[in-house]
């Protein structure tokens, strides 16, 4: 198995919703807390697993806002795991999740270094580093029904922006989407081989917005609008 | 990057201490200048010590969580940052047993000695190299990911060792011509190194904000990071220098790592002065600590990226 999520960027709105579910579930979850700095102070920040960062691609008049949640890839080749001093952090051979076990970590730093997407923060208060789980504690707890074993930010995302599901299975969904939406790795040349992918925008046709033939009907409303006084 | 000072004292410290017990070894096993005598072999031994020790607990310093720190020396098999540790360790044992063979027989050259002294050198020599690949490896920060980073933690260690071996020599008052020669070697290697290194990384390269994003044929400009104040992914990469700023700090560099240990050796040979012997060493490992800083924040990770810089 090859676990992982697939970001939409056609349809995500950029409403962080993702990263404050993701917050919720995991400051009590397995790699709990995820500490707050100076929460109500004038500079508030903290640990986040899930960060989206907002985008204008192209020039005006042809541009476009892409909004980019950033998570955990859990790459092929993770070379925070290959880096890593302590064996904390660790890639799970039967499903491909990328963890750090808290209780190896000593808070060096070097795996962050190592992770060109930013995926992981350390943690002042505990000293170790955190990171996106996958919810490994929601997808696979029995307890709960199945179509909610999924990670926390899929599952509340209004705009149905991301998918979870395993890549090594060429019918799952996510396989199908990131095969016929085109969906593609950031940094590939990098080569770390990340499981997550992203959906680009779809092309529209543009909306015609001048020298419109207009309808009859439209021309007799435009009239009477004009003419009756309210 | 984020230039913690416990990281920058790691490196400069530890990679002097090793340089100097690599060259005690050279020396006194190749007899050079009539090798060391046995206070000068203690004076060096003891100093190499010191300057270990200080790196090794300035490398504590900056972990989180050092109650962990033993579990750093399992994971060798794929980590250099395992690798240092475990060859940093090996070589006290070799260094200790050395000193106390020096202090106890008063004979540094006898074989046993040598072989205690060669195998310190060599294994700190290791250290060194796994030191450099522990930034070498890191495919993220392209002013890293290049050879000549062990390669130039080598001129600097060797030239600060040879530093400290000379003024040891000067300040127990002999003759110090052939060491001074090549510390001076050594450091001129150092200012060649390290202004092929500032060539090398001076042309951007690598990814940049459009394949970071996948938009790779149209211009990407960030509107908004998502984040009020600053996250630890903008405290620890964030760290940049303006390039006239820059350009003055390795002016300052090469004065206090080149210029004034060389001036400083050449007129303790020549008057066989002590004082100027020290200035020498303070002043080389000063110009090498600023040259450590430059080397964390010149480095500039591919995380920028997605905080808007168009490259790194």
């Amino acid at each position: 198995m090859r676990l992982g999520l697939v970001i939409d960027l056609d349809t995500c709105v950029g409403c962080h919703a993702c990263a404050v579910a993701c917050k919720e579930w995991n400051t009590s979850g397995t790699t709990a807390p995820l500490t707050d700095y100076n929460p109500y102070g004038a500079k508030p920040s903290g640990v986040w697993f899930n960060r989206i960062r907002h985008y204008e691609i192209g020039e005006y008049p042809y541009n476009k806002t892409v909004n980019f949640p950033m998570s955990c890839m859990h790459c092929e080749n993770a070379e925070c795991v290959t880096v890593c001093p302590t064996g904390a952090s660790h890639k799970r051979p039967e499903d491909g999740i990328v963890l750090v076990d808290q209780s190896k970590c000593m808070g060096c730093n070097y795996c962050s270094w190592a992770c060109p997407y930013g995926a992981r923060e350390l943690d002042r208060v505990s000293g170790t580093m955190k990171k996106c789980t996958l919810c490994i504690d929601r997808i696979y707890d029995m307890e709960i029904p199945e179509e909610e074993r999924q990670p926390a930010c899929v599952l509340t995302c209004p705009a149905h922006a991301r998918m979870f599901g395993d890549f090594d299975d060429p019918e799952s969904p996510v396989s199908r989407a990131v095969r016929e939406r085109g969906g593609y790795q950031l940094m590939p040349e990098l080569n770390y081989d990340p499981s997550n992918h992203y959906l680009p925008p779809r092309v529209h046709a543009p909306i015609p917005t001048e020298g419109l033939k207009k309808k009859a009907g439209a021309k007799v409303k435009e009239w009477v609008n004009r003419v009756v006084e309210r | 990057m984020h230039a913690a000072l416990a990281v920058i004292f790691l490196t400069l410290f530890s990679g002097g201490g090793f340089g100097l017990m690599a060259l005690v070894a050279i020396v006194n096993d190749l007899h050079i200048d009539g090798g060391l005598s046995p206070i000068q072999t203690l004076a060096a031994v003891i100093l190499s010590l010191i300057f270990v020790t200080i790196g090794m607990l300035s490398s504590t310093a900056h972990l989180a969580n050092p109650k962990n720190a033993w579990r750093a020396f399992t994971r060798w098999r794929t980590s250099w940052l395992a690798r240092e540790g475990i060859f940093a360790v090996a070589y006290y044992p070799f260094a200790f047993a050395y000193l106390v063979w020096t202090f106890v027989t008063g004979a540094p050259d006898a074989t046993v000695g040598l072989i205690l002294a060669s195998l310190a050198g060599v294994i700190g020599l290791i250290t060194i190299f796994c030191q450099g690949m522990i930034y070498a490896v890191l495919r993220t920060i392209r002013q890293w990911n290049t050879a000549l980073v062990p390669a130039n933690f080598y001129a600097m260690g060797l030239a600060i060792g040879a530093t400290l071996l000379a003024a040891v020599r000067i300040v127990t008052g002999e003759s110090a011509g052939v060491f001074v020669g090549i510390a001076i070697a050594l450091i001129a290697a150092v200012a060649v190194m390290k202004a092929i290194y500032y060539f090398w990384i001076a042309r951007p390269s690598g990814p940049t904000i459009r394949t970071a994003t996948g938009f790779n044929r149209f211009t990407v400009r960030i509107l908004d990071q998502g984040h009020t104040f600053g996250t630890f992914l903008t405290e620890e990469f964030g760290h940049t220098l303006a390039r006239d700023k820059a350009r003055g700090i390795k002016l300052m560099m090469y004065f206090f790592a080149v210029i004034v240990p060389i001036i400083a050796l050449a007129f303790a040979v020549a008057y066989q002065s002590a004082v100027a012997a020290v200035i020498a060493a303070v002043s080389i490992v000063f110009g090498l600590g600023v040259e450590r800083w430059l080397f964390f924040v010149e480095a500039q990770h591919v995380v920028n990226l997605y905080h808007g810089r168009q490259r790194c």
